[in-house]
C-alpha cells in the first residue's frame, strides 16, 4: 500500500474536523453529548486528585485535617523543603535518577542487540532463548524474588545501587526483546544485504544501519521503560534495604506507613508532588512523540 | 498490509515504499546464514551472549531455584535447608489466610480486567467513531484532551497512586468531603477501614490506574484498521454501535486478549496497590493477596521456604489464567482472516 493511499485513510480525530461542514442530525447531538458527559465525568475523576494534591502540598497537616477543599493561608513552599531535606527526598531523588539513567541505558543497549540477533539470524538456541524470554515476561517477579535475594547477597550487590541496576536491566529485558524483535523483523532484508555488500562488519550494520532504522520502535520502547523503571516498587523494597540507597517508590511508602499517625500530610504531599514531576516532564514531552509518530505515518 | 502503518516514522515509511514496490510483503526469512568470521563471532559474544547471560543469571536462575527452595524448610538465616518434599504447599492450603488471600487473587483477576476493558473500550470507541454519522468516519472534538488526560495515571507510580486513593478514601480525605457537598454526612466512613467497601474500593483504584493506557491502546488498533473498511460499512448503512460491534471489535480481537492478560497477570500481582491501600492486608484479611503475604512469610517472618511455595502456586495460577484467557479467545471465535500482525 503506498503512502498517499495511508494519508486518505487517516481518522485522527480533531485534525479533519474542518472538512465536511454539514449540518448535524439529532442522533449526532445525543451521541455526542451522551459521550461528551461519560468522558468528561472520567476526566474530573483524573484530575481532582491531582489538583487535591498539588493544593494539599502547599497546606500545613492542620489546613488539611480542617476541609478537604480549603486552600493554604500562605503559598510556600515549606512542606517540598521538609520533604527534599528533612525527609531525605533530595538524596531518594539522586539515587532514582542515577538508577534508572543507567538502567534505562543498558537495557535500551542490550535488549535493542539481543532482539536484533533473535530476529535477524539463524543462531543455534534462539528458539529457546526466546522462549525463556516469554517465560521472564509471565512469571511473577514473585516468585524470582527470594532467590534473588540471595544471589545479590552472594555477590555482594544486596542494597548497592550497582545491584538494583542490574537486576532493574535483568526484568526489564523481555519487555524490550519481544517488543524489538518483531520491529526488528519488521525491517526490509534488502537494506542490511546492502549494507554487507558495502562491506560493512556486522558491527557497523548494526549500529549505522539497523539501529537508526529502529528509531520509532527504541523511541516508544524508551519511554515505557523509563516509567516502568522510575515507578519499579518491589524490586527495591526487597533488595534495597539500606536507608542511604532508598530510591523514591520505596522511601513514599516507607515515609506513608513509618509516621504513622503523627505523619507530616503536608510533606507527604509534598513528597508525592516530587515523585510525580519527572514522569509529568516526561509524559508531556512523550505526548507529543506519540502525536508525532502516529500522524507522522498518515500526513504525507 | 504491513504493521508499519500504526507506528509510523520515516524509516518505516522506506520499508513501505519498498514494501509497496515488491507487491506483498515477503514472508519472514528464518535469518540470513553467515560465516564464522571474527566480526561475526565477537558480534555474536556481545550482541547474544552479554544480554542473554544477565537474563539467565537474575531472572531464569532464581526462577528455578524458588521451584527448589519450596520443597524445602530453608528460614535463610541459616545455611541448612531440609527437603520436605511437598509439606510446604499441603501447610498452604490448610492455611485459611492464605487461601483467602488466593480467593481475592482470583476475585481481581476476573473483575480487574473486565471493568477495565470495557470501559477503555467504550472511551476508545467514542474517541474515534463517536463523531457525526456523515462523511468520514470520525471521533469526538477534543478527543486529544481526553486520550492525554486519561493516559495520565499510567505515568504516576502505583505506589503514589495507592498512597493517594489512601489519603482520598481517609474518614476525612476527599471523597467524603465530595460526598458531604451533595449532603451525604457519612460519619466520617472509612471505606478501606469496612469489609464491605475495602476491596471495591481497591479495584476502583487499580482500574483507575489503568483505563488510560489500554484506552490508548485500543484507539492505536482502532487507528490501524484500514480506513477503507470502516467506509464500507457506513455506506453499507451501519450505524455507529454496529460499526463498533461488528467491524472494529472483531478486528482488533487480538490487543483485547492480549490487555486482558497483562491486566490479569497485573491483578494477580496486585502487591503495589495493596500495600499502598492496606498495607496490613484489610480489615478481616479482605484485600490481602498472594504476594503480600509472600513478602511477609519472606522477608518478616524469614520462612524463605514457605514463601518460595507461594510463589510457585502464584506463577501456576498466572499460566493457568494466561491458558483460559487464550482458551476462551480460541473458542469464542476463529482467526480473523484481517492479515494484520
Amino acid at each position: 500500500m503506498s503512502v498517499e493511499t495511508r494519508a486518505a485513510i487517516t481518522i485522527d480525530p480533531g485534525a479533519r474536523q474542518a472538512e465536511h461542514k454539514t449540518k448535524s442530525t439529532t442522533s449526532d447531538k445525543v451521541v455526542g453529548g451522551v459521550s461528551h458527559v461519560m468522558l468528561v465525568i472520567w476526566a474530573i475523576i483524573v484530575i481532582l486528585p491531582l489538583v487535591w494534591t498539588i493544593i494539599g502540598s502547599f497546606k500545613t497537616t492542620k489546613e488539611i485535617f480542617k476541609s478537604p477543599f480549603g486552600l493554604p493561608a500562605n503559598w510556600n513552599f515549606d512542606n517540598y523543603v521538609t520533604a527534599w531535606v528533612g525527609n531525605n527526598f533530595g538524596r531518594m531523588f539522586l539515587n532514582t535518577i542515577i538508577v534508572v539513567g543507567f538502567s534505562l541505558f543498558l537495557v535500551m543497549l542490550l535488549g535493542a542487540m539481543c532482539a536484533y540477533v533473535l530476529a535477524r539470524f539463524s543462531v543455534p538456541g534462539s528458539r529457546v532463548i526466546y522462549y525463556l524470554m516469554l517465560a521472564g515476561l509471565t512469571f511473577p517477579v514473585f516468585l524470582a524474588i527470594v532467590p534473588l535475594f540471595g544471589i545479590l547477597q552472594k555477590i555482594g550487590l544486596l542494597g548497592t545501587l550497582p545491584g538494583l541496576i542490574l537486576t532493574y536491566v535483568a526484568y526489564a529485558l523481555p519487555f524490550t526483546v519481544f517488543f524489538l524483535y518483531s520491529f526488528f523483523k519488521s525491517l526490509p532484508y534488502e537494506i542490511q544485504e546492502a549494507a554487507y555488500m558495502d562491506g560493512a562488519s556486522e558491527w557497523r550494520t548494526f549500529f549505522q544501519v539497523m539501529l537508526p532504522m529502529a528509531k520509532p520502535g527504541l523511541a516508544a520502547i524508551a519511554i515505557m521503560n523509563f516509567l516502568g523503571l522510575w515507578n519499579q516498587f518491589l524490586l527495591p523494597i526487597a533488595l534495597n534495604p539500606n536507608q542511604d540507597n532508598y530510591v523514591l517508590s520505596q522511601g513514599m511508602a516507607a515515609f506513608a506507613s513509618s509516621a504513622g499517625y503523627s505523619l507530616d500530610f503536608g510533606a507527604m504531599f509534598a513528597a508525592v508532588m516530587i515523585t510525580i514531576i519527572p514522569v509529568l516532564l516526561i509524559y508531556i514531552f512523550f505526548q507529543r512523540q506519540l502525536q508525532g509518530s502516529v500522524s507522522q505515518g498518515t500526513s504525507k | 498490509m504491513s504493521n508499519s502503518t500504526v507506528s509510523g516514522g520515516s524509516a518505516l515509511q522506506t520499508a513501505a515504499v519498498v514494501t509497496a514496490r515488491s507487491g506483498r510483503r515477503k514472508p519472514p526469512r528464518a535469518g540470513l546464514p553467515r560465516k564464522m568470521t571474527l566480526d561475526y563471532m565477537s558480534f555474536l559474544a556481545v550482541f547474544l551472549v552479554l544480554p542473554v547471560a544477565i537474563f539467565l543469571i537474575f531472572v531464569i536462575w532464581p526462577f528455578i531455584q524458588a521451584v527448589y527452595f519450596s520443597l524445602t524448610n530453608w528460614t535463610g538465616f541459616s545455611p541448612q535447608m531440609g527437603f520436605v518434599g511437598l509439606d510446604n504447599f499441603v501447610r498452604l492450603f490448610q492455611d485459611g489466610a492464605f487461601m483467602q488471600a488466593m480467593g481475592n487473587n482470583i476475585l481481581l483477576a476476573i473483575v480487574v480486567p473486565l471493568i477495565t476493558i470495557i470501559i477503555a473500550l467504550v472511551f476508545a470507541s467514542l474517541i474515534t467513531v463517536g463523531g457525526p454519522s456523515h462523511g468520514q468516519v470520525r471521533g469526538l472534538k477534543a478527543s486529544s484532551f481526553y486520550r492525554v488526560v486519561s493516559f495520565f495515571p499510567y505515568v504516576i507510580p502505583a505506589i503514589v497512586i495507592a498512597i493517594l486513593w489512601n489519603m482520598i478514601y481517609a474518614p476525612s480525605g476527599l471523597l467524603n468531603g465530595i460526598l458531604g457537598l451533595f449532603g451525604i454526612d457519612n460519619n466520617q466512613f472509612a471505606w478501606l477501614g469496612d469489609q464491605r467497601t475495602a476491596m471495591p474500593a481497591s479495584i476502583f483504584v487499580m482500574v483507575w490506574g489503568m483505563v488510560g493506557f489500554y484506552m490508548v491502546l485500543f484507539i492505536a488498533a482502532i487507528k490501524g484498521i484500514p480506513a477503507e473498511t470502516l467506509e464500507a460499512a457506513r455506506i453499507d448503512g451501519a450505524g455507529r454501535f454496529r460499526t463498533v460491534t461488528s467491524i472494529m471489535l472483531p478486528q482488533i480481537r487480538d490487543n483485547v486478549q492480549t490487555a486482558y492478560i497483562y491486566l490479569g497477570i497485573a491483578a494477580l500481582d496486585a502487591f503495589v496497590y495493596m500495600a499502598g491501600l492496606n498495607s496490613t492486608g484489610g480489615p478481616g484479611n479482605s484485600t490481602l493477596v498472594m504476594s503480600q503475604y509472600l513478602f511477609r512469610t519472606a522477608f518478616e517472618k524469614g520462612q524463605f521456604g514457605l514463601a518460595s511455595a507461594m510463589g510457585v502456586v502464584l506463577a501456576v495460577l498466572t499460566l493457568v489464567f494466561a491458558g483460559l484467557v487464550m482458551g476462551v479467545f480460541r473458542l469464542t471465535g476463529g482467526k480473523d482472516e484481517g492479515g494484520r500482525s
